[in-house]
């Protein structure tokens, strides 16, 4: 695995010139770092190396010394001579050293790629047009930048079980699978599920889980984008669209506090499927198989698209100012929601400043897998204390406000995203209160809730979120949200301005985080919207080390 | 008081002139078949053959062949016109506009009334010609109203209030006193002759001129200088190609017409086209015989009725013959440059009229004085 | 390289500058035009002769067992410049005995004839060579709606070409002979 943080370099003469590289590091991510690419197939970064695909072979020597006196051997002109390796080794186990020759371009290598094409391609089946991997696959690449572009194979390919049920979520094609073992590394090391293995020899190997289980693990679906080529595929996506009409756009995962980065590839508007996005610092390049699904909330039944406001009024500034109306002067609760941005909840917490009202917010727990799943379900609830908007841990529940209300003098309840009514609030007291909802899915609150507005998804909108490990994420809008609604920060910032004239803020990002950075003694000062945009930025949050964190030892992750 | 026989006489000619109006706008609207047609077999095609009426489409052999010639194509065309949209832009002058199109067929319908089409011997053993108005200065009273056709095109054009019909409107007032001109001096030669002192006939009438070449030559052979350019002011009068600078629709877009459409623009259509049915009649009675035989040869049909109907037959002949030259020409010579139109009118035709008249003028008096028979 | 020779221009005899032969001349070539054979094409009753490779409209075809070709890989919608196709993939059932090992098929294929313009890409691109401009040249439609040929009417123009390949047979066939695992 890569460690290049010792920050402790060797110069390895690469091609011929000489290079720094991370000392430690092989030869395929040194060479890498120097724009020079070694293909691969089995080695990954972030698992062993295996050293079986024999995609990545260079030719490698160091300079040769007197056995002797441990002196270097020079030629005529006084250099010292290379000894290189008579045969061709694997980059990619092969550990950088000082002095050492490395040529990524020459006639051997190029012939052992062809080689080693020509075999890896023996009996793959070709079968581009149907198979999901067509247009990311390694093979096809490789096949193209280094093969010989025929094949002398004249006998008939062999013939595999194409769509072998690996597990719930993973379709095996055995025929296109090149052995490279990434998937099974995957799942003894970082899934910590070993189901998977080879069985037979020859070209009878077949990847296949071990007899009486299956591949069910929480992360299963990163051995298919694991796989270089098209065997393991995602029975979710399969068939579904060609990635080459997928626009990636990168954002961040709302499952849990983890905050794995995250690739959301949508086509025309439409989301199709989301993948992990390579962060050593929070994810490495993995997420959970049921974050991935996070996607179906955007054009599921549930979403909420229509606002609702005076009864029928279907028009969202309508519903706004009736909301408004709702809020003025009067002693409301409004809850907020960890599922917010940073951003959102500095608004909400503006908009309980400005009606002197009391806050309320929920948390929502589970199990730790103790990977990428962590026990805090929501992305943001360190947001929520650097917002401002809060400084107690949350509860599971929402019994102050329950308490509140029966002891009575709330006016009307603000509720953004929360499902109050099953937070051990009980319906009866919400009696003669209006609720104004606002939020994305339609639950018990929203149904019950005077005026409704609809807002955006994650994937919709702009903002940050703030994970575990207090690693401030910015992340862009990934795809149009639906015609005719508003990001929610637009709609707070009308709220606002609707209930106080001389608080009005404009729902602009920079200016929000400048707002945020100005108290003299906050964590995210100097800190822009642009800075955690383009990589996390770690925030001090030792001001809440005391705070009943829920999370447990997981990547990446310590608990303090 | 109006007596009984004046009615009559009125009634009679009333209904001449509607059977002659009938008759000249009836082949106006075949001129207009006969153009697509020609044009169609002279570029390879072959023309309106699809428009059929239903029964008569379907009388075997016959009908086939009526469709196949696009006999019933002017109908159609007619029809279209008369339905179309009527569109009048806004920034037309309204009165103009409508009478323009108005103005430009009604001098081409007036001359009709002097044009001799035939003679018969009535019960006294006298020619009467037969004519909706015998003038004694018939050719005169054509010159005077067919060039009042211009201002048809002059009002269109200025009425329009837009600048290709006007450039169209002033290149055509301009054409048409440029080779008035060169028509009128090309004339004088053929009255000098028909009229030379001691000969029976002795006037403008169409009628004399006609019978002057009775059992004589045309006078396109005697002629042939006059005949020349009458008939190339007679292009130019009538704006067809080479010399239809009002309209010229590749540098002027439609010229005078741009912006009309419907039924005024049927109403333009027809006018050219009566304006060629009327020219080539006129070309007819004064170059080419009228209703007689052929040069030098006596009229070889009986003088009854049957005679008086071979002859106007005979003649009808000539002029769509001659429509068929005029048609010939458009679909073989390119248009005119203005400015050669120009030139052409006042550089060549009319210097050359002026000598053919002096000509003419010393010749016949060289064959008065001579006493030399005529041929 | 031919020697450039420079000719002359004479001056206009007397009867060239009147242009009166000239003009008798071109009357005699319009007038002989007259009687040739015309070239006119009396469309509907006469249709014109397709020559090979002609583009017409784009149209989906079945192998000469009658099976549906296309595996929608989306090539032909990925090349399309001006975005006329639109497929919607879809999977061959496991219990279709001839093709469920071809396992991909287009659930939908439309495309819209108002936006093609039959420029044969999809028909180059096809790696299935399931797609073909035909020699069907004249569509139309009374409404937006009826441009837009779907899979059943894409089929229907298409029928049965010839196949040089059976890739998808001889893979069965593989399959069944004993290559299989």
């Amino acid at each position: 695995m890569i460690s290049q943080t010792k920050g402790e370099t060797v110069t390895i003469v690469l091609d011929g010139e000489d290079v720094e590289v991370p000392a430690g590091s092989n030869l395929v991510d040194a060479a890498a770092l120097h724009s020079k690419e070694i293909p691969h197939y089995c080695y990954h970064p972030q698992l062993s190396v295996a050293g079986n695909c024999r995609m990545c072979l260079i030719e490698m020597g160091t300079p040769m010394r007197d056995r002797q006196t441990g002196e270097p051997v020079l030629d005529e002109d006084g250099v010292p001579k290379i000894g290189w390796v008579p045969k061709p080794v694997i980059g990619c186990a092969t550990t950088v050293s000082q002095g050492m020759h490395v040529k990524t371009i020459s006639d051997k290598v190029t012939d052992c790629r062809e080689g080693i094409m020509e075999f890896l391609l023996v009996n793959h089946p070709l079968d581009c047009p149907i198979c999901d991997q067509a247009g990311e696959c390694r093979l096809q690449e490789f096949a193209t930048d280094y093969g010989r572009g025929y094949s002398r194979y004249v006998e008939r390919k062999n013939v595999k079980p194409k769509r072998t049920r690996l597990g719930p979520r993973v379709t095996l094609d055995d025929e296109r699978c090149i052995l490279c073992s990434r998937c099974i590394r995957f799942c003894q090391e970082v899934a910590d599920d070993d189901v998977l293995g080879f069985v037979d020899r020859g070209s009878y190997s077949t990847l296949t889980c071990f007899p009486g289980k299956e591949l069910q693990n929480n992360y299963s679906l990163n051995t298919v984008d694991l796989c270089p080529v098209g065997a393991l595929t995602s029975t979710d996506f399969r068939f579904k669209m060609r990635v080459w009409f997928l626009k990636e756009s990168p954002s961040i995962c709302t499952e849990s506090s983890a905050g794995s980065n995250i690739l959301v590839s949508s086509r025309e508007g439409e989301i199709h499927r989301i993948t992990p996005r390579r962060n050593d610092e929070v994810n490495d390049s993995w997420m959970t198989d049921s974050g991935r699904a996070l996607y179906k909330q955007v054009r599921s039944d549930d979403r909420l698209l229509t606002p609702r406001g005076n009864g029928t009024d279907k028009i969202l500034d309508h519903a706004i100012t009736t909301a408004t109306n709702i809020l003025k002067d009067k002693e409301i609760a409004v809850v907020g929601s960890c599922h917010g941005t940073l951003e959102e909840l500095y608004l909400l917490n503006r908009l309980s400043k400005i009606t002197n009202s009391k806050k309320y917010l929920r948390g929502y727990f589970g199990e730790d897998d103790g990977i990428l799943l962590s026990a805090d379900r929501t992305p943001n609830l360190r947001g929520a204390l650097l917002s401002g908007f809060t400084n107690s841990y949350p509860k599971d529940n929402l019994k102050s406000l329950n308490n509140d209300l029966k002891r009575g003098g709330l006016d009307a309840v603000f509720v953004y995203r929360d499902d109050i009514l099953n937070s051990e609030v009980d319906e009866e007291l919400l009696k003669g209160i209006p609720l104004v909802f606002m939020g994305t899915q339609k639950n018990s609150t929203s149904d019950l809730a005077e005026v409704l507005i609809p807002s955006l998804t994650s994937f919709e909108k702009k903002g940050t979120f703030i994970n575990r490990s207090f690693f401030a994420q910015g992340f862009e809008q990934a795809v149009p949200g639906p015609a005719g609604l508003l990001p929610d920060l637009l709609i707070l910032s009308k709220i606002i301005e609707g209930l106080d004239e001389e608080s009005k803020i404009d729902p602009d990002l920079s200016l929000i985080w400048k707002n945020l950075g100005s108290p003299p003694k906050s964590p995210l000062k100097g800190i822009t919207f642009n800075d955690v945009l383009e990589s996390p930025v770690k925030v001090d949050g030792s001001k809440w080390e005391s705070l009943p964190f829920v999370e447990k030892k997981a990547m990446h992750y310590l608990p303090v | 008081m109006i007596d009984f026989e004046t009615i009559q006489v009125v009634a009679i000619k009333l209904t001449f002139a509607f059977l002659m109006v009938g008759a000249v706008m009836t082949m106006a609207g075949y001129s207009v078949l006969a153009e697509r047609k020609v044009s169609a077999w002279m570029q390879g095609r072959v023309g309106p053959n699809r428009t059929v009426l239903p029964l008569v489409g379907s009388v075997p052999v016959i009908g086939r062949f009526l469709q196949g010639l696009g006999i019933f194509q002017p109908l159609a065309d007619g029809l279209k016109f008369l339905f179309k949209e009527e569109i009048v832009p806004g920034h037309v002058n309204k009165l103009y506009y409508y009478l323009a199109p108005i103005v430009a067929l009604v001098p081409a319908l007036t001359t009709m009334t002097v044009l001799p089409f035939g003679e018969f011997t009535n019960a006294d053993g006298n020619f009467v010609p037969l004519i909706l108005a015998d003038l004694d200065i018939g050719i005169l009273f054509i010159l005077a109203v067919s060039s009042l056709g211009v201002y048809g095109i002059v009002l269109a054009g200025w009425s329009s209030n837009s600048k290709y019909p006007f450039l169209g409107g002033i290149r055509s007032s301009a054409q048409m006193i440029s080779y008035e001109l060169a028509m009128g001096l090309s004339l004088l030669p053929v009255f000098l002759w028909v009229s030379e002192p001691g000969s029976s006939v002795s006037s403008l009438s169409l009628v004399e001129i006609v019978r002057a070449q009775n059992s004589s030559t045309w006078l396109l052979l005697i002629q042939p200088v006059s005949a020349l350019i009458f008939l190339i002011a007679l292009f130019a009068e009538t704006n067809r190609l080479p010399f239809d600078m009002p309209e010229s629709e590749t540098d002027l877009v439609g010229g005078f017409h741009t912006e009309y459409g419907s039924f005024k623009f049927g109403i333009f259509f027809v006018a050219e086209y009566a304006h060629i049915v009327i020219g080539s009649a006129i070309f007819t009675l004064l170059f080419l015989g009228g209703w007689n035989f052929l040069p030098w040869l006596d009229n070889p049909w009986p003088s009854s009725w049957i005679g008086t109907l071979i002859g106007t037959v005979w003649f009808l002949t000539k002029t769509i013959g001659l429509i068929f030259f005029f048609i010939w020409i458009r679909w073989t010579l390119p248009r005119f440059r203005y400015d050669q139109v120009m030139n052409l009118g006042w550089t060549k035709l009319l210097p050359l009229a002026l000598a053919n008249l002096v000509f003419y003028i010393l010749l016949v008096t060289w064959l008065d004085q001579s006493n030399f028979n005529l041929p | 390289m031919p020697k450039t020779v420079v000719l002359e221009r004479k001056p206009l005899s007397i009867s060239e500058r009147t242009y009166l032969p000239q003009i008798a001349t071109g009357l005699k070539t319009t007038f002989t035009n007259m009687f040739k054979p015309k070239v006119t094409l009396q469309y509907p009753e006469e249709k014109p002769r397709i020559p090979n490779n002609y583009r017409g409209v784009p149209t989906l075809v079945k192998d000469p067992n009658g099976r549906e070709k296309c595996v929608s890989c989306q090539l032909c919608e990925f090349v399309c410049p001006p975005k006329a196709i639109r497929i919607t993939p879809g999977s061959v059932p496991e219990d279709e005995e001839d093709r469920h090992h071809v396992e991909k098929a287009p659930e939908e294929f439309e495309i819209n004839m108002l936006r093609c313009i039959y420029c044969g890409y999809c028909q180059e691109v096809c790696p299935e060579e399931a797609i073909f401009l035909q020699e069907e040249y004249s569509s139309s439609g009374y409404s937006r709606e009826e441009m837009v040929n779907d899979k059943a009417k894409l089929y229907e123009l298409g029928g049965t070409l010839p196949d040089q390949h059976y890739k998808w047979d001889k893979k069965k066939q593989a399959e069944d002979e004993g290559n299989s695992h």
